[in-house]
């Protein structure tokens, strides 16, 4: 992230010279920095809404059922979770919430996911392999019927405007395969 | 579709009613449960926010700057050499870096060259495939205050680039 941030900022600010562009980059800025805070509240309602909800799945106890019920599936994309960890249950309720484009639960949950992650090996800050998986799989954004997409091409009048969903479908699967390939290549290689 | 779109309207309620339901069945007190979980929230978005920070400030400055426009002149002559519309490339770089800017874009594409274009279903299936990938790696690294990141974001970005290929030769395959 620093090589990327480094470069984003210093392109910024050449090509603002070279256009005469200085005072947008300023104004940029303050702008991000704005929408940064906008973000930051936003998530602060939906964040607490979910920690408070999955509270009362831990307390309840609801969790262990869960987590017994989706181990199958999640212990076989990450292999070092032991049994019955929460890791199992916040990931689990992330993909579901992905897959069905609920992306306001998906962020808190995501969060949570990553949290339960990191208690499997506290006070480290260096990213484990499941945490990579983990979010590959979220910045492949698999989801079922992008609704939103739909609604904006129905709205400018498409004939058929659910025809993008199966290449949708399609096209996400397969960049989630490549991402996790890619990911499985690297660790192998640089092992 | 109606179904779908019915069962993704039904997924919340139902799975909030079912957990306080089990809640109280299991003599929790599902009340104080809820408000000690959601006193977490703010630690967690505290400890998100400079790195919220510094990626929108960086992402806005980009775009401000005119090096968006350098990028994608730069990508232009690839994607015609593959008999690509060039709007594809606008939508493609704007993807991975903003969700409300790449929505805009999207829209704009829809407009100027018709929902049933090969241009507007090119950008619906990588609006559709495609993640907020640097709003993703800010929000999940920050909220576990990972430093180290190992081959993550390099493995990230080479997956974005995979998607976008997909989807434009998957919209081919279909339409064409």
């Amino acid at each position: 992230m620093n090589t990327i941030w480094v470069l984003l900022i210093v392109t910024s600010v050449f090509f603002s010279f070279l256009n005469g562009r200085l005072g947008e980059f300023t104004k940029s800025i303050f702008e991000g920095a704005k929408s940064a805070v906008e973000v930051s509240l936003f998530l602060l309602g939906i964040v607490s809404l979910w920690l408070g909800i999955t509270r009362i799945i831990e307390d309840s106890g609801l969790i262990h059922r869960l987590s017994g019920f989706f181990q199958y599936f999640v212990r076989r994309l990450f292999k070092n979770i032991p049994p019955e960890h929460p890791a199992i249950t916040s990931v689990t309720l992330n993909l579901l919430a992905n897959f069905f484009g609920l992306g306001n639960a998906a962020t808190p949950l995501g969060i949570k996911a990553m949290q339960d992650l990191k208690t499997l090996h506290p006070g480290g800050e260096t990213i484990t392999f499941e945490m990579m998986v983990f979010i590959v799989v979220n910045t492949a954004s698999i989801q079922l019927i992008p609704f939103t997409v739909i609604g904006i091409l129905a709205d400018y009048g498409s004939k058929d405007p659910s025809a993008i969903v199966l290449p949708t479908l399609l096209a996400t699967f397969l960049s989630a395969l490549f991402a996790l390939g890619i990911l499985f290549a690297f660790r192998r290689v640089l092992k | 579709m109606k179904t779908v779109s019915l069962i993704s309207q039904l997924i919340i309620p139902f799975f909030i009613l079912f957990t306080i339901l089990y809640g109280c069945a299991r003599r929790v007190r599902v009340y104080d449960c809820f408000i000690s979980g959601a006193k977490g929230g703010l630690g967690v978005v505290i400890r998100i926010f400079p790195y919220l920070l510094a990626i929108f400030v960086a992402v806005k400055a980009f775009q401000a700057s005119g090096a968006f426009e350098f990028a994608q002149e730069l990508l232009r002559g690839v994607l015609e050499a593959f008999h690509v519309p060039i709007d594809v490339v606008s939508i493609s770089l704007i993807k991975p870096l903003s969700g409300s800017a790449s929505l805009g874009v999207f829209t704009n594409i829809v407009k100027t060259n018709g929902p049933d274009s090969l241009a507007g279903r090119i950008s619906a299936v990588i609006m559709g495939s495609a993640e907020t990938t640097f709003y993703v790696l800010a929000v999940y690294l920050g909220a576990v205050g990972m430093k180290r990141t190992r081959y993550l974001v390099p493995v990230c970005i080479l997956a974005d680039l995979f998607g976008i290929i997909i989807a434009i030769s998957i919209v081919k395959f279909f339409f064409h």
